[in-house]
């Protein structure tokens, strides 16, 4: 058995059946115990006070914008190349998704911001490239509502997917080049032995699989709301023929 | 590849409200942004070379619409999708026409709106390079967001939220190119960047747009 048989909309709607409530629930307790944990049971910073607590949703919010996209990158080319209309609806699923995160990690990064580094906005790399995300977000969004015939929708937001990629890869590198930044450099990453003090560490990683977790429930949610509605689609077309 | 040139580049003249209003809307930006910062010489010159590029890159918008539009109303898209010619050359033979009329005069015309934001004969040459360099990239790209765009009633508007991004590296080098070469800085880097956007975009977007287009005529 291999992992396309998945792509049988009829397949995918029993195993997600039988998926979606595990990782709901799961995804509830990960991030109660995670944002619970950072939130009430670790020490204030010795610089920064409590704001640095908002770092739990900031940090998984904005690993989730940019994964997401990847996500999406996969499932239109899945799309372009095989065909699967799951996949297809899956993207089409996760770009609101997607877009919420983005405005997540900008409102609390901004929130943060502002008594910290004294303004609500900076024009910073990063700040800047996380705003361009969001509109590739929502001219990927705009283009799925404004076409009406549900596959030529999913073929050309799959090749706007494509070149959106690159070019927001180009002005991730771009932006890094136009400004200095004020925001700090990337703080986790998998290769270093400790990354942030194991308190705050271990919280965190929490809220971010917590974040994980959440983005397959709601995205398991959605998609099947997406099968859910072509198929009514498909019945009220037969109707009408008949 | 030639004739469907010929033929776009006809069709932008003779039909009127293609060659000049590309220019007749740069000068307006151009003419506005005083009135809204307000007239000090030194703070024009400071923005004049950013502002310049919006004004290019809001002009190049402009006509984008109708680059595929008017020809998929009357049929022609779908033979010029069908003649021997592969789409691909089809569409960059229209990204080519639409930088000739609109790309093109915008950057032999800098100079002069140069001079209206006090900037000095040294940038000049500067604004020009970059221009001259960046255009053709958004024409192209603003072709592919076109070809996303062609079966849509009104995707006029659409076709800026979806273009408008993709812009942005075009806009960052090229506007940081002048600013450099203002300064007196080294502005080889931004130019170089410019003209890799410049030649990628050339070389890849008219597959993605003749793709977008082959879905549209589906």
């Amino acid at each position: 058995m291999s992992i396309w048989d998945y792509a049988n909309p009829r397949r995918f709607m029993r195993v997600s059946s039988w998926l979606l409530p595990w990782s709901t629930a799961l995804a509830a307790v990960t991030l109660a115990v995670g944002l619970g944990w950072g939130f009430f049971f670790t020490p204030d910073d010795f610089r920064q006070g409590s704001t640095v607590k908002i770092l739990y949703l900031h940090v998984p919010a904005a690993m989730m914008a940019i994964n997401i996209w990847v996500m999406m990158l996969v499932a239109s080319m899945i799309w372009l190349i095989r065909r699967h209309h799951v996949s297809a609806l899956a993207a089409k699923a996760a770009a609101p998704i997607g877009l919420t995160m983005t405005l997540i990690a900008l409102a609390t990064g901004a929130i943060w911001g502002q008594p910290m580094w004294g303004t609500w906005w900076a024009w910073d790399p990063r700040l800047t490239s996380f705003l361009i995300l969001g509109l590739f977000y929502l001219g990927y969004i705009a283009l799925w509502e404004a076409v009406e015939n549900p596959d030529t929708a999913a073929d050309l937001t799959g090749v706007l997917c494509l070149v959106g990629s690159v070019f927001a890869l180009l002005s991730r590198y771009a932006v890094l080049f136009w400004s200095q930044g004020l925001h700090q450099g990337a703080s986790l990453s998998l290769d270093r032995k400790e990354n942030v003090h194991d308190v705050f560490w271990l919280p965190l990683v929490t809220c971010i699989a917590g974040f994980v977790l959440f983005f397959v429930a709601l995205l398991l949610l959605r998609t099947r709301t997406e099968i859910r509605a072509r198929r009514l689609k498909a019945l009220l077309a037969r109707e009408r023929m008949a | 590849m030639i004739a469907v040139l010929v033929r776009d580049l006809r069709l932008s003249i003779r039909s009127g409200g293609g060659f000049g209003l590309a220019l007749a809307f740069f000068l307006i930006v151009v003419t506005l942004v005083p009135f809204g910062v307000g007239p000090e010489a030194a703070v024009l010159a400071r923005i004049g070379p950013g502002i310049l590029w919006v004004a290019a890159l809001l002009a190049c918008l402009l006509s984008l619409d109708r680059l595929f539009a008017t020809d998929a109303e009357d049929g022609a898209l779908d033979l010029l999708a069908t003649a021997p010619l592969p789409l691909e050359g089809v569409v960059a033979a229209k990204a080519l026409a639409h930088w000739i009329v609109t790309g093109l005069p915008l950057t032999l015309a800098a100079p002069v709106f140069g001079l209206l934001y006090d900037l000095p004969p040294p940038v000049w040459g500067w604004l020009l390079g970059s221009l001259a360099l960046g255009t053709p990239a958004l024409s192209v790209i603003g072709a592919f967001g076109a070809a996303l765009t062609v079966g849509l009633k009104r995707g006029g508007l659409l076709l800026s939220l979806l273009v408008l991004p993709l812009y942005v590296p075009t806009l960052i080098f090229g506007a940081e190119a002048v600013r450099r070469g203002a300064d007196g800085l080294p502005a080889a880097t931004p130019l170089l960047m410019l003209g890799g956007i410049t030649l990628g975009a050339a070389a890849l977007l008219p597959f993605a747009a003749a793709a977008a287009i082959r879905v549209n005529l589906r």
